[in-house]
């Protein structure tokens, strides 16, 4: 994808070292407890119940829909050029997630994940218009 | 109900463009709150304050050859001096300080420190997961709360601009806000501005200004003593929701009114009982957000409450009666200012812009992203 260059990202810790492991791989995963919460980005307790020894990284199936977004004209850095989509998607899941649509898009819209490559190997998702056998009801 | 003290000092720094440091003007704020009190550095024997540096309240502290019985530093953006009053009034109460300072300085707009992108900490899951993306902290957030409000309500841009539109009218009757002479604007103006963060203009965004402003607080009992008409604490509340742009599901609904609510219910009032109402506008969205927050109607109705002029000068709902951070001043965290104007609204010191018998106001700051959330009723006996 050319339309987003990231800048750099920083590096991944203990909490969040696995998700972006799968990233490596192109696939999107959700942080899921035993108790049945789910939630994003990954740590080390559940916002659910509070347990620390029952989350597991459950892959996703890439199905949002567009939350709310903006069109930025300013740019936060130098290398970055405007207008460009920032959005929040809704994971069919149910986490929230902010990132990239490559154009602007409506409120609700369906969506699937699609990846950028990162210099070192780990990818940031960004989001494209789902096709229309791909939409979440 | 009365919580047994009162803001017995208050008064603004220079503001806008001072070619002064942050330490020069918090030292005019809070000699000139205590100049109003009728007190002096002697008496004060708690601070709170922030923005100073990272000991703030310590910097502060030592700045004035003062070795304070209680402090506060609390970091909460814009609510933080809304906060301040709810702590300072339970020190004052408890004992551990008798007279509380709360001021704020910045000098953003001299000294050119403001960052499009925010404060970046690589620590935060924020750096990992949000801020590859570009987002403007906080036009981004804003810019996305009044998509999904605008979208949710079916309410027009042009609407929404009637906040920025209504500041002006009261900054024009401010001598001391930053567009005083800047004359009037129209809903087309703002919705025409250089867009910001859709559909956020620059003309929806607050100033980027020097300035700040003190209060000080003391006992009730005490205040009867001094020169200025006490202004009694009412009531006070706050909610802190996050931090995350993806924690909060609808970005529609204000933390304000978890925190509004507990305000009034301390203070033993309604939002009818509201005769001028400070809210923190650093955003047109957060004024409109705030409203419904604090119970001026419910939700999706604050831009037809905002219509016809009803928080313009003259209207039922008299709103940022300084001009607020749209048209008078923003330093960067305007929550005192909030404070220092409901004060001068409840004493009648406002000239051109005063409310008529105002006896009860509301100031609410909001901070960060909509994370952060603080409501100080205000009253005064006439
Ligand atoms: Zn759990």
């Amino acid at each position: 994808m050319t339309w987003f260059t990231p800048g750099e990202v920083p590096p991944a810790d203990e909490m969040t070292g696995e998700w972006w492991d799968a990233t490596r791989e192109h696939r999107l995963t959700v942080q899921t407890c035993g108790c049945g919460h789910r939630q994003h980005p990954p740590r080390a307790v559940c916002t659910g119940c509070g347990r620390t020894d029952a989350l597991t990284l459950v892959e996703a199936s890439g199905a949002a829909t567009v939350d709310t977004y903006t069109v930025v004209h300013r740019a936060p850095r130098p290398d970055v050029a405007t207008p460009y989509v920032v959005a929040r998607v809704r994971l069919a899941e149910g986490p929230v997630l902010l990132t990239r649509l490559m154009a602007e898009p409506a409120i609700g819209d369906a969506v699937t994940v699609g990846w950028v490559d990162l210099p070192d190997g780990r990818a940031l998702p960004v989001f494209t218009p789902a096709r229309p056998d791909e939409e979440t009801p | 109900m009365s919580t047994g003290v009162a803001i017995v000092g208050a008064a603004e720094s220079d503001l806008g463009s001072t070619g002064l440091s942050t330490l020069g003007l918090q030292t005019q704020a809070v000699t000139r709150a205590l100049s109003d009190a009728g007190l002096t550095l002697a008496d004060v024997d708690g601070i709170a304050t922030t923005g100073v540096s990272r000991f703030s309240a310590t910097q502060l502290a030592d700045h004035f050859g003062i070795v304070p019985t209680w402090t506060d530093s609390t970091f909460a953006g814009g609510s933080a001096f809304e906060m301040f009053v709810a702590r300072a009034a339970q020190a004052i109460r408890d004992g551990q300080a008798s007279v509380v300072v709360i001021s704020f300085a910045s000098n953003q707009r001299s000294a050119r420190t403001r960052r499009l992108g925010g404060v970046f900490e690589a620590w935060v899951p924020e750096a990992q997961f949000e801020e590859p993306y570009d987002p403007l902290y906080p036009a981004s957030y804003y810019g996305m709360a009044a998509q999904a409000y605008l979208h949710r309500y079916g309410g027009t841009r042009e609407q929404l601009a009637e906040v920025a539109v209504a500041a002006r009218e009261w900054a024009l009757l401010n001598p001391e806000a930053f567009r005083h002479d800047a004359g009037r604007i129209t809903a087309a103006d703002v919705v025409g501005a250089p867009m910001v963060s859709s559909p956020l203009t620059v003309a929806d965004c607050c100033l980027v200004t020097d300035g700040g402003g003190a209060v000080v607080l003391t006992s009730l009992e005490r205040a009867r003593d001094l020169r200025r008409t006490p202004v009694e604490v009412l009531g006070y509340g706050e909610r802190t929701t996050h931090t995350s742009f993806t924690t909060v599901p609808d970005l529609t609904v204000p933390g304000a009114a978890g925190s509004a609510a507990d305000a009034y219910r301390r203070a033993g009032i309604t939002a009818a009982d509201v005769d001028v109402v400070e809210v923190y506008d650093s955003f047109t969205i957060t004024a409109a957000l705030s409203l419904e927050g604090l119970g001026f109607c419910g939700p999706g109705e604050a831009l037809d409450l905002i219509a016809d002029g009803r928080t313009r000068p003259g209207g039922a709902l008299p709103l940022n009666t300084t001009g607020g951070g749209l048209s008078y001043c923003h330093p960067g965290q305007y929550g005192v200012l909030l404070l220092v104007e409901a004060v001068r609204q409840l004493r009648g010191d406002c000239g051109r812009r005063q409310v008529r018998g105002a006896e009860v106001a509301v100031a609410h700051g909001t901070g960060g992203i909509l994370s952060t959330h603080a409501t100080v009723v205000l009253g005064v006996a006439r």
